[in-house]
């Protein structure tokens, strides 16, 4: 990573590591959905733990949190546009025409 | 207009070096793929619960299948990062064997969604059933089709390296190919949740 920023970069324990983290957050998702006491909060558990791992792998195994401001921007664009895309197709699709 | 290009830090001096320009087009690739996903898992939303007369989902998904699928894909991107890893060190050996590695797992992925395809369609969802089974096959298609591509271009790039061309890029290729195979991950992400463990 050439252009990457001034933070340390991770090396391969640190990635075995993540990797860990990733295993547990996805059985912590199963395990979530089969815990009838969990009913009402379950939803945005399983949102919060996906964007959990979701950060981690465009953290730190895409490089994204070491790399030069451009890259970020550009992949950010797509990121904060596609929420705002469910939520228009969903509330023209959805409420407005039913 | 200025040209974007790749430069060594040292020919710049105080200058911070410029982008390379085929990461800046991966990346900006990897953007508008985040909007191209996003319409096909909206529309699944829209249609998730139009299933006529054909299974819903949470009388057709196989959570405890799926986790595995989700889980093997999750460790490809760890033998990914470890090829990339091994690449920037020039430890062409070590890169080309977490490559197959990766590609192994990729392919392991694609095995279980033929399969689990196959048993949707033996349970009366096909693609023609309902607007549910439409979004849910058209979606998990792109993304599987996604996946076909990332393999062969791990293959690609793992055999490239017995030639030496890696050599000549400092690494790049393999670089732009990782971005790409976790970018197929975090989708796989998204889906995961989204389309399967919210509609259980």
């Amino acid at each position: 990573m050439s252009e990457s920023t001034h933070r340390p970069n991770p090396r391969p324990r640190d990635y075995w590591m993540i990797a860990v983290v990733l295993g547990v957050i996805t059985a912590a998702e199963v395990a979530v959905t089969y815990l009838d006491a969990l009913d009402a909060v379950v939803a945005p558990l399983l949102i919060a733990m996906a964007m959990a791992k979701f950060w981690l792998v465009v953290a730190f195994f895409m490089h994204l949190r070491f790399e030069a401001p451009i890259y970020r921007n550009l992949f950010l664009i797509g990121v904060i546009a596609t929420p705002i895309l469910f939520g228009v197709v969903l509330f023209t699709f959805g409420v407005l025409i039913g | 207009m200025s040209a974007v290009t790749h430069t060594d830090p040292a020919e710049h001096g105080a200058h911070p070096p410029l982008p390379h320009v085929r990461k800046v087009a991966m990346w900006a690739f990897l953007g508008s793929e985040c909007l191209f996903f996003g319409t096909l898992i909206s529309t699944f939303l829209l249609y998730r619960n139009r299933t006529g007369d054909g299974p819903t989902a949470a009388e057709i998904f196989d959570i405890p299948f799926t986790s595995i699928s989700s889980f093997i894909l999750l460790m490809s991107s760890l033998t990914m990062v470890l090829a990339h890893y091994a690449s920037e060190r020039k430890d062409w050996r070590r890169m080309r064997v977490w490559l197959l590695a990766t590609a192994l797992l990729g392919m392991t992925f694609l095995a279980g969604q033929v399969f689990e395809f196959t048993e949707f369609v033996h349970e009366g969802l096909t693609v023609t059933t309902s607007p549910f089974g439409s979004a849910f096959f058209v979606m998990t298609s792109f993304h599987g089709a996604h996946v076909a591509v990332g393999v062969i271009l791990l293959l690609a790039t793992a055999f490239m390296s017995f030639g030496g061309k890696l050599r000549a890029d400092g690494g790049m290729n393999v670089e732009l190919v990782a971005l790409y195979w976790h970018f197929v991950d975090i989708v796989w992400i998204v889906i995961f949740t989204v389309v399967y463990l919210l509609q259980v």
